[in-house]
């Protein structure tokens, strides 16, 4: 990750520069990890420390009979990763058909946000009038609290009273009858539509910056050379925005991959099968079944994917990458 | 490299020196002490119309206790959503309330943690003894065979609300008693845009209560007499298809009510939508939603057949509140004065009528203000025909993956798939494999 | 395309004028069903949708904050998310300028750590992180579970690594030549960074501050936890509109607006810098 963040090495200061005034030698051995030191201490307290725990906690049988006083839970070794990814029995079945469905979901509300935020990106290239109304209309989902945004769609989703069966079935009678979206199969596209709706607008305002860091003169020579604008976007505007969609497209699949506010505000803890997410179902796992250690196991299970796509993933972009730059 | 090394060496040994602290949990104050006499936390649920409403009737009550013994209760109304994982939290770590309410079915579930003081005879003595409690309503503070690890502070029982306009529109004279009765009026009721009956299909607890009561009266039961899950025998398929049947074959439930768990169903009927309901001591809500109480009645949950009674003509479950001390409280000697407190006639009369549920203390049971002929039904009810859910320590698990379960044949029901006794069957064994293995 | 000679062809101007119109219709769908269900009789939204309501009221906006304390969630969350946010930005720039401006051992080390926390699912370390501020409250009296304190820090933690990963970028692409004419005028390498860096950079400053804020705002799992009735935050205590009696979707809709308008408005007056501040954190 680091080669996307800082791709060229770092120069330090220049050691000697004449004139500059030197500070003491340990302070500046000291310095940049004085600086680094907030942010470790944090992380260690709130990320890595807790989930240390959690990876110890993902080892033992930690159901309601020990959570009182957990140092007396006794060890199972990997039982709890047995039953998880023991697929032909229910609970692995029921973990690898959440891991599948999350799978689907998280491609297709990621390539859609990316779709759809690159499509208004480019749109809005061209100043026009109206432009900057517009830009800030559609910042307005990304800009709404995720349970007042999400609770909205739930009201537009209800069976009998909600605005997209009166739509869809009263004024257009497109179904023979209203349809479900809270429950039942679709679901699954009725996360999607919501997670599309609140997710696009940040591809919109991250690509929208990427375009501004195109060289006008690279169009201007396409345009001399006689190439229309859809050729200019296909050969200058796509290609030049390929950074930015590496890191935003992982940003985007890790967030959309762990979401857990919008499946829980949308379908509440009891998830439908269609669109039982990994986050909803260990948390379902955990907190409502009361087996902290088996829920721990999945979560460890669920990080070391997100590692290793994560991995495959920036190995696979940078080396397209340096490829690219270097033709 | 070797920073690299270093860097993790020490992030690893500090992380374990932490963790090995943390695990330490909530063991640090284990029996309970009595370190701070003068104050209590209490964490009620939410029993009236909203957390609002609840202090309102709370409070005078809570200034009643602090006046006579000086103590100060910090309250807190925790919504119904955040209460299970707050108290699953706190009895973790060992930082929660002195004094909790908690829904009578977690009671083993909640005893299984050992996080909850037990009342034996010398605590239940503290408060009056337990002679002073209704037997249903004490057959449902913890597993059998061990102290309760709760009392009882309000009980319920579900009853058949009916509308009386929309009955005598229809024709029918009386409530129904029978099942198939229910079913016939049920179907008359339904046409122009109004059903029949209500229900929460989308929410597990009230689907486990339902469906208890069916198996019940099909002769099964969730749990075997040494508390083994059985989802699958005979009597519980039969009992729950029996539920979901009222949507999927008998029709008398709007589709629509699949998706319902938010109490809709009890706003609907307080409009008009719907011509019954099954539900616990529903006045108040009814009330609040401004449905005069002249324009219903109350009557039994029907039965298969007879009249209400034991065994297969059990017709509701003990539903109610009960009222317990985490044993780690540092104010020990305070929390069971605060139990006497809120189990007193006097209390129980004020609290039990703003929430329009029935004191499970006889004494105050016997009071005019719950001679009602509202009142009487669940009364009687609560006597002789209602059975606690099973205690066992699983019971949390089971509303779970049943209730999950139940919302799923309803979700098929309302698409039109059809709910056969085979897809009954599988759902309900796909919900045992996911109990954990004894 | 901007500087392009010709005009653009119909096909494009057609394909642009439908796409920019259906997003609009995307977006506001929702937007238009917040603001006139709030204006609604809770007969209306409790009954068939209707586009239009059958009467006009503001009832729901008088009652709003007495069926919850809306005021007080109000308050909790603009103190939690705008305390995040501040510490979050001021420590992201210190470790960001760190990374960009030193050569130091074990810094791939850092940056890999902190930016692979981003990959946490954030229930495995909810009941740890609990357990975590339970115990440095009994150890040392700092109350962390239940108080703003510890939801500050929890929310500041979240958006840190996506934060100090921008930052990065951001300060890499402010010439260097700036910071070091500043040393050389005798400024500390902290007055280097606050003087000339910093203000450089303010465009990227600004997004990741409105990231932060956001992540905050809307967070649901650690706020039903770890906060009681005194420091509940909105994203949970939203919920107390669907009460036992009813669900009061007007309401719901009313506070939801009340609630965001003062942060849209904010977001709206900032995207200007936005705009321009996430370029450079994202391409570097």
């Amino acid at each position: 990750m680091t080669t996307t963040a800082v791709r060229e090495p770092v120069r330090p200061a220049p050691p000697g520069a004449p004139r500059r005034p030197r500070p003491g030698r340990v302070r500046r051995i000291g310095l940049p990890y004085l600086l680094l030191l907030p942010a470790l201490l944090l992380e260690l307290l709130v990320h890595l420390v807790p989930m240390v725990i959690g990876i110890v906690m993902s080892f033992k049988e930690l159901t309601q009979f020990y959570i009182r006083d957990w140092g007396t839970a006794p060890w199972t070794g990997l039982g709890n990763y047995q039953v998880s990814v023991d697929f032909s029995a229910p609970v692995g079945e029921a973990l690898l058909h959440s891991f599948l469905v999350t799978v689907a979901f998280t491609l297709l509300s990621v390539g859609l946000c990316w779709l759809v935020g690159t499509a208004a990106a480019i749109c809005m290239q061209d100043t026009f009038r109206g432009r900057g109304l517009l830009r800030a209309l559609f910042l307005v989902p990304y800009a709404l609290p995720v349970y007042a945004a999400v609770i909205t769609w739930v009201f537009m989703f209800q069976h009998d009273n909600g605005l997209v069966n009166h739509v869809l079935h009263d004024q257009l009678h497109l179904t023979d009858k209203p349809s479900f979206w809270l429950i039942g199969d679709n679901s699954f596209w009725a996360l999607l539509t919501v997670s599309v709706w609140k997710g696009w607008p940040f591809a919109f305002l991250i690509v929208m910056a990427g375009l501004q860091n195109i060289p006008r003169d690279l169009y201007e020579a396409a345009a001399l050379d006689g190439a229309g604008v859809w050729q200019q976007i296909r050969r200058i505007t796509l290609p030049s925005l390929r950074p930015v969609n590496q890191v935003l497209v992982l940003v985007l699949f890790l967030w959309t991959f762990n979401d857990f506010n919008t499946p829980y505000v949308l379908f509440g803890r009891a998830a439908p099968e269609a669109a039982d997410l990994i986050s909803v179902h260990i948390y379902q796992a955990s907190f409502v079944t009361w087996n902290f250690g088996t829920g721990s196991a999945m979560s460890v299970l669920l990080l070391l994917f997100l590692l290793v796509v994560t991995g495959v993933y920036l190995v696979l972009t940078s080396r397209g990458r340096r490829a690219a730059s270097d033709a | 490299m070797r920073s690299v090394r270093a860097a993790a060496v020490g992030a690893v040994t500090l992380s374990l020196a932490l963790a090995a602290s943390a695990c330490g949990g909530g063991s640090a104050t284990n029996g309970g002490s009595d370190d701070s006499p003068k104050t209590l936390t209490y964490w009620a649920s939410n029993q009236g119309a909203s957390v609002e409403v609840d202090k309102k009737v709370l409070r005078p009550e809570l200034d009643k206790f602090e006046k006579r013994t000086g103590i100060r209760v910090e309250l807190e109304v925790v919504p119904w959503s955040d209460l299970l994982n707050r108290i699953l939290t706190a009895t973790t770590s060992g930082q929660g309330p002195d004094v909790l309410n908690i829904g009578n079915t977690w009671s083993a579930s909640l005893q299984a943690t050992g996080a909850l003081l037990p009342w034996d005879a010398k605590n239940l003595a503290a408060i009056g003894g337990k002679d002073r409690f209704v037997d249903s309503a004490l057959g449902s503070t913890g597993a059998r065979g061990q102290d309760p690890a709760a009392v009882p502070l309000y009980s319920m029982a579900y009853a058949l609300y009916y509308n009386k306009k929309m009955f005598a529109d229809a024709g029918i004279a009386k409530p129904p008693a029978t099942w198939a009765e229910l079913v016939a009026d049920g179907r008359k009721l339904s046409k122009d845009g109004k059903w029949g009956l209500g229900a929460e299909g989308a929410n597990p607890s009230e689907n486990i209560h339902h469906a208890f009561v069916f198996a019940k009266q099909h002769g099964g039961d969730f749990f075997t007499a040494d508390g083994k899950a059985d989802f699958t025998n005979d009597g519980a398929v039969a009992g729950v298809k029996q539920y979901v049947d009222l949507m999927a074959k008998d029709r008398i439930i709007a589709p629509g009510n699949a998706e319902y768990a938010q109490n809709q169903s009890v706003s609907d009927f307080a409009k008009g939508r719907t011509a019954m309901l099954l539900w616990q001591s529903a006045s108040a809500n009814l009330k609040s939603q401004g449905m005069s109480e002249d324009a219903y009645g109350i009557a039994p949950v029907p039965v298969r057949s007879g009249t209400p009674g034991t065994g297969e003509n059990v017709n509701s479950m003990v539903a109610g509140i009960n009222l317990a001390v985490f044993k780690n409280t540092d104010n020990l000697s305070g929390a069971k004065q605060f139990v006497k407190f809120m189990t007193s006639d006097a209390e129980q009369k004020i609290l039990n009528t703003a929430y329009s549920s029935i004191p499970p203390v006889k004494s105050a049971q016997a009071d005019a203000a719950f001679n009602t002929p509202a009142n009487a039904v669940l009364k009687d009810t609560l006597a002789s025909s209602a059975a606690a859910l099973p205690q066992v320590a699983d019971e949390s698990q089971f509303e779970t993956a049943v209730g999950t379960a139940i919302k799923g044949l309803f979700a098929d029901a309302a698409a039109g798939r059809p709910v056969t006794t085979e897809s009954v069957r599988t759902a309900l064994e796909k919900a045992r494999q996911q109990m954990p293995a004894k | 395309m901007p500087s392009s000679p010709m005009a653009p062809p119909r096909s494009f101007l057609w394909t642009r004028r439908v796409v920019l119109t259906l997003l609009t219709g995307f977006v506001l769908l929702p937007v238009y069903v917040m603001v006139s269900s709030s204006l609604k009789p809770l007969a209306d939204v409790t009954g068939e949708f209707r586009w239009l309501p059958s009467g006009l009221t503001i009832r729901p906006y008088v009652d709003i904050w007495s069926t919850v304390p809306l005021a007080r969630y109000f308050v909790n969350s603009l103190i939690v998310a705008g305390a995040a946010t501040v510490c979050s930005v001021v420590i992201a720039v210190f470790a960001a300028y760190a990374v960009s401006r030193y050569d130091f051992r074990g810094k791939r080390v850092f940056t890999v750590t902190v930016l692979s926390t981003q990959m946490f699912p954030g229930i495995l370390f909810l009941l740890p992180l609990f357990l975590l501020y339970v115990n440095i409250g009994n150890a040392t009296g700092i109350a962390l579970f239940g108080s703003r304190g510890g939801l500050i820090l929890t929310y500041l933690t979240f958006s840190l690594p996506f934060s100090i990963w921008m930052l990065i970028g951001y300060f890499d692409s402010v010439p260097r030549d700036l910071d070091e004419a500043a040393l050389v005028d005798g400024c500390g390498p902290l007055g280097a960074l606050f003087r000339v860096v910093v203000p450089a950079a303010v465009p990227g400053i600004v997004a990741v501050a409105v990231y932060a804020f956001m992540t905050a705002w809307g967070e649901v799992l650690f706020a039903s936890v770890m906060t009681n009735d005194a420091t509940r935050t909105l994203a949970v205590g939203l919920q107390g509109y669907s009460t036992l009696n009813d669900v009061y979707w007007n309401q719901i809709m009313a506070a939801s607006l009340v609630v965001s308008v003062p942060v849209v408005a904010g977001f709206l007056l900032l995207q200007r810098y936005l705009v321009a501040g996430l370029t450079a954190g994202a391409v570097k």
